[in-house]
């Protein structure tokens, strides 16, 4: 880590804090769901990024854990050991889709995830009696840390970005740890890390579960944010979303997921003078960026900041690891 | 008995159009290692041309005829041109994150540009209901699977009997010894994509007058396209056949006899079983390099 990345990311965080500041409910409630995209889209990043693995059932996680931590909010106990329990169920259902998906042709993945995402959504949607059906659960309590109440806005906003960094927290030191690191030894070339002792298949459903683990974390803290839940919020639509955020920032960048999420999220207010056809544009977007810079923006401007930089070795490990 | 039979028919009727969108799907796959998530909105969107057709006066035939010619001129060659070929030298994923965002294109197009209401679309087969030994069933169910299974069964013998069916799997088997032993490979995945952009044609123009035309119909149809190329076996066309039809039925039973809500839950609790028990698939062998 050099300095100049240590002091910028200084700044950033800095900036964060600074961010809903003065702000307008609107735009603190932006922030927040902007947060919480981040933490999925970071765990959906460890998957498909760092492991090859598409998943299309990181909203499905989202809702595991939204669900979870509603009801057990709902029922008295305190968010704190709800919002644990959501992320080990994420972990513990992310290692059984995983552990058969993965035993097969590397595909699979991506089709038993899409069938669990479709499957999750008849379930919350028809065991009415537990989830309340099509019209969700409501008015689930917000947390109070160290005795403050996160009832307002901007104290949840605080709330998050706490989870948030530790949550970057502990991303950067599994990329950073030996085990974090196979993997990008399996990107670059999985013949040698193989023979090297390296075994795939856990690898791979390791970072599969933890990156569900991630998305439950993200549930868990939306349930609060929104205080209204409902399967719909939950729809293999939204996988597909969180996978297009995951990649127009950059998969396999530490920072594209953040950044994707900033897209989504801030792209519709953007274009909002478009009206209805701001998902046209969107989707007309991607299409043309995989076709020009299949690593994202982070990599499109890598791309670009390269062009003045000459004798930088562009990523070439990423052809490896982007193949499904 | 008389209820079964006419379950049975009507799973096979939907289920034979399934299978043509399921086939059209391991075509491309075998063709060009294209996962297309769009599946669903190709076969959703030449309804709507038909309807753009007899919008502009044409009789219904011709405004068929039209449709056709446009879903080979956007879903087959601009599909081709403009997405997946300069997709390939970057691998799989990119491309199906490409398909993915294709789909939700087309399918927020006609909700915006068309309409967001599901549009009713003219029946091509007459609307009579045949009664034998206690079971009531519609010429449409009939007359859905009889065109299906001509359109599979002819396509089987394109590929099987004729001289470009037999270029076209050679392509499709090994690319850089068919380029060698002097197939045009890249002609013969253009076909692919022609043919799984007419199958898609068809498929919707079968299908719409029973769920009218919505621009949402992709979704299901989509995911059951994937459900019954997976179940029959990725790499087998009639592979595809069985998934679709067996999918069909399956639907159609539990939606009787399990219960309405979970009726769509059969087939993919199906799927999971498929991917743990047998991989290949039902009919599918198992394939010597990996994918």
């Amino acid at each position: 880590m050099t300095r100049t990345r240590i002091i910028l990311i200084v700044l950033g965080i800095a900036a964060l804090v600074a961010a809903p500041i003065g702000q307008g409910n609107y735009i603190i409630y932006t922030l927040t769901s902007w947060l919480l995209f981040s933490i999925s889209a970071m765990g959906l990043n460890l998957t498909l990024g760092y492991a090859g693995q598409v998943s299309l059932a990181q909203a499905g996680f989202m809702g595991i854990g939204a669900y979870v931590t509603a009801l057990l909010t709902l029922a008295g106990v305190p968010w704190i050991a709800a919002a644990l329990i959501s992320i080990t169920s994420c972990f513990a259902v992310g290692l059984l889709l995983g552990w058969p998906a993965l035993r097969v042709q590397h595909h699979f993945l991506a089709f038993v995830t899409l069938a669990f995402n479709t499957l999750l959504f008849l379930v919350l949607r028809n065991e009415e009696e537990i989830t309340g059906g099509s019209f969700g659960l409501v008015g689930m309590p917000r947390p109070s840390v160290l005795g403050i109440a996160t009832d307002s806005n901007l104290n949840f906003y605080y709330f998050a970005l706490a989870c948030f960094l530790i949550s970057a927290f502990v991303m950067w030191w599994i990329l950073r740890s030996p085990w974090g690191r196979a993997f990008k030894a399996l990107r670059e070339n999985p013949i040698r890390a193989e023979s090297l002792g390296l075994k795939i298949r856990r690898q791979t459903l390791l970072a599969f579960a933890i990156g569900s683990a991630f998305g439950g974390l993200a549930g868990a803290l939306q349930s609060p944010l929104v205080q209204f839940i409902e399967p719909g919020s939950f729809a293999l639509i939204h996988s597909l979303k969180l996978l297009l955020m995951v990649v127009v920032g950059g998969a396999g960048f530490f920072f594209g997921p953040m950044l994707g999420a900033a897209v989504v999220i801030l792209l519709p207010e953007l274009l909002r003078f478009t009206e209805g056809y701001y998902l046209i544009i969107y989707s007309a977007l991607v299409i043309v960026l995989m076709v020009f810079s299949p690593q994202g923006l982070i990599g499109l401007g890598q791309k670009i900041w390269n062009q003045f930089r000459p004798r930088h070795e562009t990523r070439r490990d990423m052809k490896k690891g982007f193949q499904l | 008995m008389a209820e079964l039979i006419q379950i049975l028919i009507s799973g096979l009727a939907a289920g034979s159009i399934y299978a043509l969108a399921a086939v059209g799907f391991t075509l491309l796959w075998q063709a060009s290692q294209t996962i297309n998530f769009a599946q669903g909105e190709f076969v959703m969107l030449p309804a709507f041309f038909v309807l753009v057709g007899m919008g502009l006066g044409l009789p219904m035939w011709p405004a068929i005829g039209f449709s056709l010619l446009l879903s080979l001129l956007i879903l087959g060659v601009a599909f081709k041109k403009l997405v997946v070929e300069p997709m390939l030298p970057h691998g799989t994923l990119p491309l199906v994150i490409a398909t993915i965002a294709l789909g939700l294109l087309m399918k927020e197009s006609v909700k915006e540009f068309y309409g967001a209401t599901a549009q009713p679309f003219p029946a091509i087969f007459p609307q009579k209901v045949y009664h034998f030994a206690g079971a009531s069933v519609s010429a449409q169910d009939i007359g859905n699977l009889i065109v299906s299974m001509l359109a599979i069964g002819g396509l089987q013998l394109f590929l099987n009997r004729t001289r470009t069916g037999r270029c076209m799997q050679a392509s499709a088997q090994n690319p850089a010894v068919a380029e060698i032993l002097g197939v045009d490979v890249k002609r013969m995945v253009m076909y692919t994509f022609l043919i799984n952009a007419a199958l898609a044609t068809i498929a919707s123009v079968l299908i719409s007058p029973i769920y009218l035309a919505k621009f949402s119909n992709g979704e299901t149809l989509g995911l059951v396209a994937f459900i019954a190329a997976i179940v029959g076996g990725f790499n087998q066309i009639r592979g595809a056949l069985v998934g679709g039809l067996l999918i069909g039925v399956i639907d159609n039973l539990s939606a009787v006899y399990v219960s309405a809500e979970y009726r769509s839950a059969m087939p993919l609790i199906l799927l999971i079983a498929i991917i743990l028990l047998r991989p290949q698939g039902l009919l599918g062998t198992k394939e010597g390099r990996a994918v």
